[in-house]
């Protein structure tokens, strides 16, 4: 087990990159701690499978290096890096049994034959499979067979990191709960480096310690489920995490105010001068309607279970709420903003407050 | 059930009937026909019952020539299965190299099998064959019009060179159902090439596998025009395979009784072979699959 450094990194397919646009990912500088469970998390085609192929060593990136722990790995194989990897469909030995495709990493590692025995045991027991062993894999289910993927992938203990590459993507929905909480209780237990790849937030916040939200074949953001909530560093983050996602209005930002047309808002921070296209940012669980505050007109309000979604227009952008239950809308809706919870964007990227009075 | 009954329906498959009829039917009654009776000309037709058929399960001639054919047959599957395999894991998996590979391995398969005969009897040939010739130069005594294993040898290249490529295309196909996926997680989990080749690549070349072992065996099984015009079946009768016997038979000799008798046994010895070739082949699928 080991620290997984990315230095300078970044691969475009194209073997004479020209502009950025040819990169499929960015150049970045990142440290993924021993022993933790990250999440990576983006839309499709962002550069996820990318960047997890570079760690695994399937793809040589073309610029930067890996290290794992001190030693560069950056041309090692594959094989030479220990580490583990869950595909997105399963990947079984069809014609080998269920207790064979589990021992196979182990035996061709020339591990002892006791050690594998009791090894293959524990995981069938962890993934429910003791009862069918013995059977061939190709007549089971997809759900089965990905149960099996993920076991060989967990079966050696020394691994430097467990990779998942959006490894529930066909499992039944109610069998995803169940996998995703062993696979917690694994990390846990084993406290490997995990590194999950998905597009599914929930997962990704059920999951890991650390979120890392990919766009555009950049890392724009690594942190704790609670940072991306509460302050996303791109709006990529904001809107891409939390149903419904964050509000963005066009504002002017002086000082501590943002003024939205005519009307001006308190930030709860102080905010230096910012250049390019300006935002600020407040999630819908932080705006409360009342007849007070900025006037909205209300378009529809949809009922998500646990509480509403009001889905109103403010000055011609989109602004949704979450309304809380036994809250009416009233007749001249209104709505204000927590100040501390706002977010101040220059062209997509979080600024800074120069000074945090409001207590953000 | 109160379903309409209307018997005039049946007419509707007449046409079918008809055709099938004159195609396939009726030729092979004739054969039939000339199997269970004796005939000297003039359209008499005398009863002979099995007579022709004890005559040809008896013979030492047709059973020189199933022996060869059997041996043949054999041999062609041991050198094309392998080779056809052995091909398609090493032709280039994409781009241009790919395109140009598949049009060159199909050529063969596109030549009519007299010129493929045509080509391999004068490519042999010591006077002018390209083959032939060089051999001959290099001191090496070859010549498939006189000696048996020289004329075995030309037949068997000669199939091997027509026909690898029809094995080597089918498993190419079903390489390339493999999903990149399957490499990377055997690669991870430190395979080794025979591994790979094992556990990935032969399971999933099994159906296909089993369609080309089946193809080759029939058309290998009933060959005729190659050889014929290669050796004409000579030297002695030494590459005369069943066809080769049974059209000399029939249209050589005029035994038209014994060659419809050993025609019919011919058509089920095939029939049998490819059903429990099939069969079992099916079964160790179906039984790996416990």
């Amino acid at each position: 087990m080991s620290r997984i450094t990315l230095s300078k990194l970044a691969h475009s397919y194209s073997p004479n990159p020209k502009g950025e646009a040819d990169y499929a990912l960015k150049e970045m500088d990142h440290v993924w701690q021993d022993g933790g469970a990250y999440a990576l998390l983006g839309a499709s085609g962002c550069g996820k499978t990318t960047l997890l192929n570079i760690i695994s060593g399937l793809v040589r990136p073309s610029h930067g290096r890996v290290l794992f722990g001190d030693r560069d790995v950056t041309d090692a194989p594959t094989t030479e890096r220990n580490i583990a990897q869950v595909f997105q469909f399963p990947v079984v030995y069809d014609t080998m049994s269920v207790r064979d495709n589990l021992a196979f990493p182990l035996r061709n590692r020339g591990m002892d034959a006791a050690y594998i025995a009791k090894r293959v045991g524990q995981i069938a027991q962890m993934i429910g499979m003791e009862d069918i062993l013995n059977r061939k894999a190709r007549g089971l289910t997809a759900d089965a067979k990905q149960k099996i993927s993920l076991g060989r992938g967990m079966v050696r203990e020394d691994v430097n990191a467990i990779l998942f590459d959006e490894p529930l993507t066909v499992i039944d929905p109610h069998m995803k709960w169940e996998l995703r909480t062993q696979l917690k209780s694994l990390h846990r237990e084993f406290g490997h480096t995990m590194i999950y790849v998905t597009h599914d937030q929930t997962e990704a916040l059920t999951f890991a310690q650390k979120v890392v939200v990919m766009y555009d074949g950049r890392v724009v953001q690594m942190g704790t489920p609670e940072e991306l909530f509460e302050t996303p560093a791109h709006t990529f983050v904001g809107y891409f995490i939390g149903s419904p996602g964050m509000n963005l209005l066009d504002a002017d930002v002086t000082g501590t105010e943002a003024r939205l047309g005519k009307v001006s808002v308190p930030l709860g921070a102080a905010y230096g001068p910012t250049s390019g296209r300006t935002q600020i940012g407040i999630r819908p669980d932080y705006v409360t309607i009342s007849d007070q505050g900025l006037p909205v007109t209300v378009k529809r309000v949809e009922d998500v279970g646990r509480h509403r979604i009001l889905r109103a227009e403010f000055q011609g952008q989109a602004l949704n709420a979450i309304l809380p239950e036994g809250i009416t809308v009233p007749a001249d809706p209104r709505v204000a903003f927590a100040p501390g919870k706002i977010n101040v964007y220059a062209n997509d990227w979080r600024v800074q407050p120069t000074d945090t009075r409001g207590g953000a | 059930m109160d379903k309409t009954q209307n018997n005039k329906a049946w007419f509707l498959v007449l046409p079918v009937l008809v055709l099938v009829a004159f195609s396939a039917i009726i030729p092979l009654m004739t054969v039939v026909n000339y199997a269970f009776n004796d005939t000297f000309g003039n359209n008499e037709f005398f009863w002979a019952g099995l007579d022709w058929f004890e005559d040809q399960i008896t013979s030492d001639r047709l059973h020189d020539a199933l022996g060869r054919q059997i041996l043949f047959s054999l041999i062609i599957l041991a050198i094309e299965v392998p080779l056809g395999i052995f091909i398609a894991l090493n032709m280039p998996k994409k781009g241009f190299w790919s395109s140009l590979v598949l049009v060159l391995m199909a050529l063969p398969l596109l030549v009519p099998f007299n010129v493929v005969g045509t080509i391999w009897q004068i490519f042999g040939r010591v006077d002018i064959g390209l083959l032939g010739h060089t051999l001959a130069a290099m001191g090496i005594d070859y010549n498939y019009t006189n000696d048996p294993i020289d004329a075995w040898i030309t037949v068997v290249v000669m199939d091997v060179w027509h026909w690898t490529s029809l094995v080597a295309l089918l498993c190419y196909a079903g390489l390339q159902s493999i999903p990149q996926a399957y490499y990377q997680a055997a690669k991870i989990d430190q395979a080794t090439r025979w591994s790979v080749f094992r556990y990935i690549e032969l399971p999933k070349m099994n159906g296909v596998l089993l369609i080309a072992v089946l193809l080759r065996f029939m058309d290998s099984f009933m060959i005729y025009t190659e050889p014929f015009v290669v050796t004409g079946g000579g030297p002695g009768n030494s590459t005369t395979f069943l066809s080769i016997d049974l059209a000399k038979m029939a249209t050589g000799q005029f035994d038209l009784g014994p060659a419809a008798a050993f025609s019919i046994m011919y058509f089920l010895v095939i029939l049998l072979i490819s059903w429990v070739f099939y069969t079992v082949m099916t079964n160790l699928d179906r039984e790996e699959n416990r």
